[in-house]
């Protein structure tokens, strides 16, 4: 009998990751959408490297930097009593950094394809910048904020490298149903690596055909 | 009274451009800028509604300033008592026309002025639309009604009207000028169209290049002395009764009956002929 503590894992990580960055991008996109400057052009190409690096070399610098022997992993030992290699925070700190272009670029572009003046016009009847944002630029980007969340959703499920770098492949910890396929396919057990790797088939393909479905209600489609 | 000074180097499609600008408003008044595009007139509005900040100069209220380079001052579109119009209507398609109109009202303002608005705006049946379901003419109606809501002193109006047709646009005249003294607000217009300038404002700001040409009243502006075009025609038939002649004239693809006496010249079908106007009574000369 398959274990499912993998795909249990595999969904939690996915819907924390997803929960995080929701937060994280939401003032970073509208941040990066406004004018340009240096500091803004090299936090946007920081925010895209994951989009192009093996996630190997992404793991590998964060099993760098959060290793004990390490100044920045020493000093999460020491105040605050957190190892992050081989475990699940870990994992979780690193999985939100691979997927940030996922959820920042979509809703980054939604926003800067706004006309400037429904900013200009909701300034001008009193209402701040976060207001403007939550009251009327979010809610006019709706599908670019759902495909943020449902590619990140997405992309953190069927992440791999990042994964067996920085969390290694403990049971019930850090073994997600990624890692669970590979393992199983190394023992040899086909039938086992079948089911993890055809459930994670299904569920991807389900989650973009809904996305589609919704977007193409929405009649704009906007995937970068 | 709002009383500005405004300097800024601009970039504008011919080239660049130093505006320069010294100007006073009445309260109260309806004021339109006139001029040809690239003339600096929208950045005159959004300098004084604080969305383009100017490099020099000062921007007064009553008491209340706005601007002021020379003390740092500097307040943002939020702190400015104005109502802004665009051009695009710029209206939030997430919410309804009721919605809109109420966006920017704080929260012990009088509801009442919505319902108010939507009854001088004539939408009073399309409270509870979707933006995308209206005409261009009703969004911009529901643009004007959202920036009056929240009473401003200064309205400011970017070519509001230039996107809708001629009928839609005349209503829209009528309805702009009562809200303007229903509320007795101090208005400024950017418009091209000669014909609204003259039924809506008191005065008329001639900008080019950045510079002020004239500041005048709308009839002295368009009706030059010296204006050297000619209104030519041709005469089209000729109406006989008795003492009086009637010339019927084409000019500009319209037909315009013109009296002569008997001891005018005698005008032929097909002569090209002038049409001058002595103490407003139009008389035609042969050309």
């Amino acid at each position: 009998m398959v274990e499912l503590d993998p795909l249990w894992l595999t969904l939690k990580l996915a819907f924390l990751t997803t929960l995080i960055l929701f937060i994280i991008a939401i003032p970073l996109a509208a941040w990066l959408s406004h004018k340009k400057s240096v500091f803004k052009t090299i936090v946007e190409v920081i925010v895209s490297m994951p989009l192009v690096l093996p996630p190997s070399v992404i793991g590998f610098y964060m099993l760098l930097a959060f290793s004990p022997g390490n100044a920045l992993g020493a000093l999460l030992e020491k105040w605050f009593d957190l190892r992050l290699v081989f475990s699940f925070p870990g994992l979780l700190i690193a999985s939100v950094i691979y997927s940030l272009p996922f959820m920042v670029h979509p809703i980054q572009s939604g926003l800067f394809s706004l006309p400037p003046s429904l900013k200009e016009a909701s300034y001008s009847l009193g209402k701040t910048k976060q207001q403007t944002l939550f009251r009327v630029l979010l809610p006019n980007v709706k599908s670019s904020v759902l495909t943020g969340l449902v590619l990140t959703f997405a992309h953190t499920v069927g992440e791999f490298g990042v994964v067996l770098m920085i969390g290694g492949n403990i049971p019930g910890k850090t073994r997600t149903a990624s890692v669970a396929v590979y393992d199983e396919v190394e023992a040899f057990n086909y039938q086992h690596a079948n089911i993890y790797a055809a459930i994670l088939l299904i569920l991807s393909f389900v989650i973009l055909l809904l996305m589609y479905l919704y977007n193409r209600k929405m009649a704009q489609v906007k995937i970068f | 009274m709002i009383n500005f000074v405004l300097q800024k180097n601009l970039h504008t499609a011919n080239g660049k451009m130093h505006l320069q600008v010294d100007l006073q408003i009445e309260s109260g008044s309806f004021v339109s800028i006139y001029g040809s595009s690239g003339a600096g007139k929208t950045s005159i509005l959004r300098m004084l509604a604080g969305f383009m900040q100017p490099g020099n100069g000062f921007i007064q209220l009553n008491d209340d300033t706005w601007f002021d380079s020379k003390n740092r001052i500097n307040k943002s579109p939020q702190q400015r008592s104005i109502g802004f119009v665009f051009q695009d209507y710029a209206l939030f398609p997430n919410m309804t026309v009721q919605e809109n109109i109420a966006f920017g009202l704080r929260k012990n303002d009088d509801k009442k002025i919505v319902s108010e608005l939507l009854e001088l705006t004539g939408l009073n049946n399309f409270a509870s639309r979707k933006i995308d379901a209206l005409s261009g003419g009703q969004k911009q109606r529901v643009a004007l009604a959202r920036a009056i809501a929240k009473k401003p002193l200064l309205l400011l109006l970017d070519e509001p009207l230039s996107a809708i047709d001629n009928m839609m646009r005349s209503q829209l005249q009528t309805t702009l000028l009562e809200l303007h003294r229903h509320f007795t607000l101090t208005t400024i217009l950017v418009s091209h169209d000669m014909d609204e300038i003259v039924k809506l404002s008191d005065a008329v700001i001639h900008l080019e290049h950045g510079k002020v040409e004239r500041n005048t009243t709308p009839a002295s502006f368009f009706m030059q002395a010296n204006d050297t075009s000619m209104l030519t025609g041709k005469v089209i038939s000729i109406e006989d009764n008795g003492s009086r002649t009637l010339n019927v004239v084409l000019l500009n693809n319209r037909l315009i009956k013109v009296n002569s006496t008997r001891e005018d010249v005698n005008f032929k079908v097909g002569d090209k002929v002038e049409v001058v106007y002595n103490d407003a009574v139009p008389l035609i000369r042969k050309l």
